[in-house]
């Protein structure tokens, strides 16, 4: 479908997709605990979701993300703990009773179906009359751009136009709440980033949805979450506003799983009075950071500095100004990445393409904005 | 190198190749071939040895071939449908349901193709027979000397006893083809609001209809050509085509009406093959794990 196309069948389908919205339902989770066979995938879980939210759930493989979402859509009973969906407690539930749409990686679509009537199969299933069924499926069809391709079969589809049809089929039922687990994830990357862009105006145009999205992409919980959520070994590490989660990891994992940030081992100084900084310590070097919110733990922390917030700067400035050594430089096209040595840590850059880079081996000054770098404890993981 | 020290060059081997087609074509040819025109010679000639295609329209006319052929065909519909219930059931219970000593399970059932079919026909005698222990064991219970449990020895002692030896015909492509369906699809329509019942007539029938249309063929064409089950159990006034060969052939040394029902039963056994094949070709046999 040409873009041109898209717009047009957005702007159609825009009014009904805001009266059909459902109504907003948050998600709890209440310590909830998930074991197979005597090994414990998620590890009291406690997680609330508001109403119309976009929650990402992220971590590497293993962490427990899937498990959660799984306990959520009733596909795995939790050992322990309640699991909620609005005010309902959802835990004893059927997964055909709560009331959820759900998209997945494989994009699941009945082969043998029609898109047509991939998209009905929830509506039949709650016996919705066919005049509804039929409209309601125009209505998500036009809504994801696949309306034209209502008589094709899921096999003349490509994997985007799959996963769009695979979305129009979760939203069709009008669910509480949308759980997308990995939906990107078997897509190349030019389609992700198409795809991701649909999924955050689908959400402008249904603002009382709310999405729990699973992914183990950064970018697509930085892009589309309002918060984000961040696990470990079946617990969770981190929690909170996306931006502020980015900008002020609460610890090493979170710091490193998101953004990929550069930590370096300071000494703590005093804070600075009114500025909301703290002077630290990197071997002779006089640094200022933002003041944790909490007071940290011992004189030991680590600098956290995100790679876009260091650039090279001149020798004599004197404010947090570092000397490292260069170590590789890495063309990316529309960026260079530059891996350095500061006082026998690593630190990594990146920064728009520059002119004249500096060659493995130069000693370079770096700069940091105080309030670009944060403190986190050095002693937690 | 001197053109005199050449070796002379090889005269290049014959292409052999497809002489490779006359061993077998042999073998097939005096193992089957060659006995199979005798029968169809022999079902064209009368008593005195001359060509009689007459034969044919006098065999096929008597009420003791009729009734051979509806016997045989009923039992064979009966047998398969009753395969495809049971095999579909037991395979959805092995594949959705899962419980421990599943694999066991499913190899047990399995075993059963290994076993003669008679041998079924045998335990069932000693299960359900006159003096067999569920009847043995209703005797004592009732107080009576007449044994309750009388339908070993009718048509429905030999459908239950085929349905229990095909059964596993249709459960392993049935298996195979369930292995293949995708958890998220069955996960998804669940999410959607679908009960199990939606879930197996709308995603699992559809999904495993080749294998079942293949299995179900191969079901009515064993059936059809059962001859040890009937034979063993001896239902009362069951006769189908291959016994009637038997009596025919063995008993009455009749073979000219015997191989005139044996050539019904090939061109009835050929035309069931046919549709097993189409089936398997129209509907995907090789995913179903059947070729």
């Amino acid at each position: 479908m040409s873009g041109a196309a898209l717009a047009s069948a957005v702007d159609r389908s825009r009014t009904v997709a805001r009266a059909d919205a459902a109504p907003a339902s948050g998600i709890g989770f209440n310590r909830v605990t998930v074991a197979y066979k005597g090994s414990v995938a998620l590890d009291a879980l406690t997680l609330s979701v508001e109403p119309g939210e976009i929650m990402a759930v992220i971590g590497p493989s293993g962490c427990g993300k899937t498990t959660a979402l799984r306990a959520l859509a009733g596909f795995v009973r939790p050992v322990a703990g309640r699991v909620r969906i609005g005010e309902l407690d959802v835990t004893d539930l059927p997964p055909h009773a709560r009331d959820i749409g759900m998209v997945v990686q494989n994009y699941a679509l009945f082969p043998h179906m029609r898109v047509a009537d991939n998209v009905a199969f929830g509506l039949h299933a709650r016996r919705a009359p066919e005049a509804l069924v039929r409209s309601q499926v125009q209505t998500c069809l036009a809504m994801v751009g696949m309306a034209e391709y209502a008589e094709r079969y899921p096999r003349q589809l490509s994997g985007g136009q799959q996963q769009r049809v695979a979305i129009a089929r979760a939203l069709a039922i009008r669910p509480r709440v949308l759980l997308l687990d990995e939906p990107l994830s078997a897509l190349d990357a030019q389609i992700r980033r198409s795809m991701l862009a649909e999924l955050a105006r689908l959400h402008r145009e249904l603002p009382s949805l709310t999405v729990l999205y699973v992914t183990h992409d950064q970018t697509e919980a930085l892009t589309l979450a309002d918060r984000i959520a961040i696990m470990r070994g079946g617990k969770l590490m981190a929690e909170g506003l996306s931006h502020v989660l980015y900008r002020n990891p609460p610890n090493r994992f979170a710091a490193e799983f998101l953004g990929r940030a550069n930590l370096l081992p300071v000494q703590l100084e005093q804070p600075g009075l009114d500025t909301g900084l703290v002077s630290v310590r990197l071997g002779d070097t006089r640094l200022q950071a933002m003041a944790p919110r909490e007071k940290l733990p011992g004189a030991q922390a680590l600098l956290c500095v995100r790679p876009h917030a260091v650039t090279l700067t001149r020798s004599d400035v004197a404010d947090n100004a570092l000397a490292g050594t260069v170590r590789a430089v890495q063309w990316q096209g529309d960026l260079h990445n530059i891996e350095l040595e500061v006082m026998g840590s690593p630190l990594r850059m990146v920064c728009t393409p520059l002119r004249d880079p500096p060659q493995p081996g130069s000693p370079v000054t770096l700069h940091f904005p105080p309030d670009e770098a944060t403190l986190i404890p050095a002693d937690a993981e | 190198m001197p053109s005199d020290l050449a070796l002379p060059a090889r005269a290049a081997p014959r292409d052999l190749g497809g002489a490779w087609i006359l061993p077998p074509l042999i073998l097939l040819g005096a193992l089957f071939f060659y006995p199979l025109a005798l029968i169809v010679a022999q079902s064209a000639t009368n008593s005195a040895g001359v060509f009689a295609p007459g034969t044919y329209a006098a065999v096929l006319g008597t009420s003791l071939f009729r009734n051979a052929l509806f016997h045989t065909v009923e039992i064979a519909l009966a047998a398969t449908a009753g395969c495809i219930l049971l095999g579909f059931t037991l395979a959805l219970i092995l594949t959705f349901v899962p419980f421990p000593g599943v694999r066991l399970v499913a190899r047990l059932i399995d075993t059963i193709i290994a076993l003669p079919t008679f041998l079924v026909a045998l335990a069932f005698t000693f299960i359900y027979g006159s003096a067999g222990l569920v009847n043995g064991a209703l005797m004592q219970l009732q107080g009576t000397h007449v044994p309750p449990l009388d339908f070993l020895y009718s048509i429905w002692g030999v459908i239950l006893a085929e349905i229990t030896v095909y059964t596993p015909f249709i459960m392993r492509p049935l298996l195979a083809s369930f292995s293949l369906i995708e958890t998220s699809q069955i996960e998804v329509a669940s999410s959607l609001g679908a009960g199990a019942w939606r879930i197996v007539r709308q995603i699992i029938l559809p999904a495993a209809m080749p294998a079942l249309l293949a299995g179900g063929s191969l079901c009515l064409l064993l059936t059809v050509n059962e001859f040890g089950i009937v034979f063993f159990i001896g239902a009362k006034g069951v006769v189908t085509l291959p016994l009637l060969v038997y009596d025919k052939a063995i008993q009455e040394f009749d073979y000219t009406t015997a191989c005139v029902i044996a050539v019904v039963n090939v061109v009835l056994s050929l035309a069931l093959y046919a549709l097993y094949r189409t089936l398997i070709g129209r509907f995907g046999g090789a995913r179903a794990g059947l070729v």
